[in-house]
């Protein structure tokens, strides 16, 4: 095991006026790790997931990569790879482009290549040479989880990542997530899809009204019935 | 330095592509500067009217102020469609690499604007501004840059503003009020240049808007976009 944390947060909170979206929240997840941040609507979640991605400033509170630092800004920024709520593609680009800007901006050396290999493994192969505006819901996502990984992030931040996605596109997810675990990668996946989130995670913590409300490792008993999980807030 | 220029040159690249695929902002410019220099040349006609000659100097810039700042609206409103901002600053691209990178392409489009409508304002106005154009030419390029990296400043302030499309300009035309009086100046003093004397302070005023704004943008990026 990693001597030191991925991501390490530390009293972090976030206020939009006097509206606390998050509350004293102390988080350390190990590379090699899935921990899936979950909650109901409103808990939470995003703006967690945007004040690890360095998206939102914390009110209060601090995040650090320690197994990383010490970095730069910028280079820290190479290291985190993103699925937001909004797709963060351009419509206007082809899917290859758009691929290839990004690659352009983390740096990604061969990025053609790059490009091709990511549209083949998330199955838009065929639609390399397609307006990204013109792809359904799905072949959006699945363009996005193509751009949040075509870098190699060493920390991937998943918001409701299977939002979308088909059985297989969500299998696809699945394999892309557990093989980044077994490479070292450490993966926050913010999600209300109970299911899907436990299958895939090693450990959980429940948001509720900004709050961890509970964090714990995943087992087959919560595997069987993640339902079980929003017991323990009531 | 070389990173900051590929880097700059990555996102020019990238708007410039979006923008000539689907020509919003384009179409709309040039449309706006054709429609109002006919407006202008109807209303003040130069050939019952040979002292509007000197006003058209200053017609001419605040018609490219005004389409500027349709191409400066578009220039941020992209990256809010599918949330493509947040993908920009959770990217390892520095605040100025995005200034200069945003500048650049709003510079060279306006400046496509410009060079498709100043024909077209020679006709109307019944100025020949051929010979001296290579004069004028640099000070369409010092001018536009004034607007775009001012611009570029504000868009990114008013970014995620709903009504960022008013704000912008009500933002962009007071700060650009020095350049535009420098850009009117030179432009009158060009094409007639017995009107102004000199024209030299005005460019320099001019040249050091440019670097002033410059600079400015380039500082004030990162704050504006990470302080959310």
């Amino acid at each position: 095991m990693a001597s030191k944390p991925a991501i390490l947060a530390r009293g972090v909170s976030k206020y939009f006026g006097d509206f606390p979206a998050l509350r004293d929240i102390d988080l350390e997840v190990w590379p090699s790790q899935v921990l899936a941040a979950l909650g109901r609507n409103g808990a939470g979640k995003t703006t967690l997931l945007r004040v690890l991605a360095g998206l939102s400033a914390p009110t209060k509170g601090e995040i650090s990569f320690p197994s990383a630092d010490p970095l730069e800004e910028r280079d820290r920024r190479r290291l985190v790879g993103v699925v937001g709520h909004g797709r963060w593609i351009y419509d206007e680009l082809t899917a290859e482009e758009n691929l290839r800007f990004f690659c352009s901006l983390y740096g990604v050396p061969n990025a053609r290549t790059a490009a091709d290999e990511w549209l083949g493994r998330v199955g838009l192969g065929r639609f390399r040479d397609a307006f990204a505006g013109e792809f359904s819901r799905g072949m959006r996502q699945r363009l996005t989880v193509a751009r949040a990984f075509i870098h190699d992030p060493s920390i991937l931040l998943l918001d409701e990542p299977w939002t979308a996605l088909d059985d297989r596109a969500m299998a696809l997810l699945s394999t892309l997530v557990r093989e980044s675990r077994e490479r070292g990668r450490c993966i926050v996946i913010c999600s209300h899809q109970l299911r899907e989130a436990v299958e895939v995670a090693d450990e959980v913590v429940l948001l509720h009204r900004g709050r961890l409300a509970y964090q714990g490792s995943v087992d087959e008993r919560l595997r069987r019935n993640p339902q079980s999980l929003y017991e323990r807030i009531r | 330095m070389k990173r900051l220029l590929a880097d700059s040159w990555t996102v020019a690249a990238k708007d410039l592509r979006c923008e000539l695929r689907d020509k919003q902002v384009l179409n709309a410019a040039i449309s706006f500067a054709l429609v109002v220099l006919l407006m202008f040349s109807f209303t003040f006609d130069p050939n019952t009217n040979v002292g509007i000659r000197s006003l058209s100097g200053g017609l001419l810039w605040v018609v490219y102020l005004f389409a500027g700042v349709l191409v400066l609206n578009r220039s941020f409103a992209r990256e809010t469609a599918n949330d493509c901002l947040a993908a920009l600053v959770a990217a390892p691209l520095s605040g100025d690499s995005l200034f200069l990178g945003k500048t650049v392409s709003s510079w060279l489009l306006i400046l496509a604007v410009e060079l498709i409508s100043l024909p077209v304002f020679g006709i109307f106005f019944d100025v020949n501004w051929v010979p001296q154009a290579g004069r004028l030419l640099p000070v369409l390029a010092l001018g536009t840059w004034s607007f775009a990296s001012v611009g570029t400043t504000f868009g990114a302030v008013t970014a995620n503003n709903r009504m960022r499309e008013l704000m912008l300009p009500l933002l962009v035309l007071p700060f650009c009020l020095p350049a535009l009086v420098a850009c009117m100046s030179v432009t009158w003093g060009i094409l007639d240049p017995s009107a102004v004397s000199e024209i030299g302070p005005w460019v320099r005023l001019l040249i050091g808007f440019d670097v002033i704004y410059t600079l400015l943008g380039v500082l004030v990026m990162d704050p504006i976009l990470r302080s959310g």
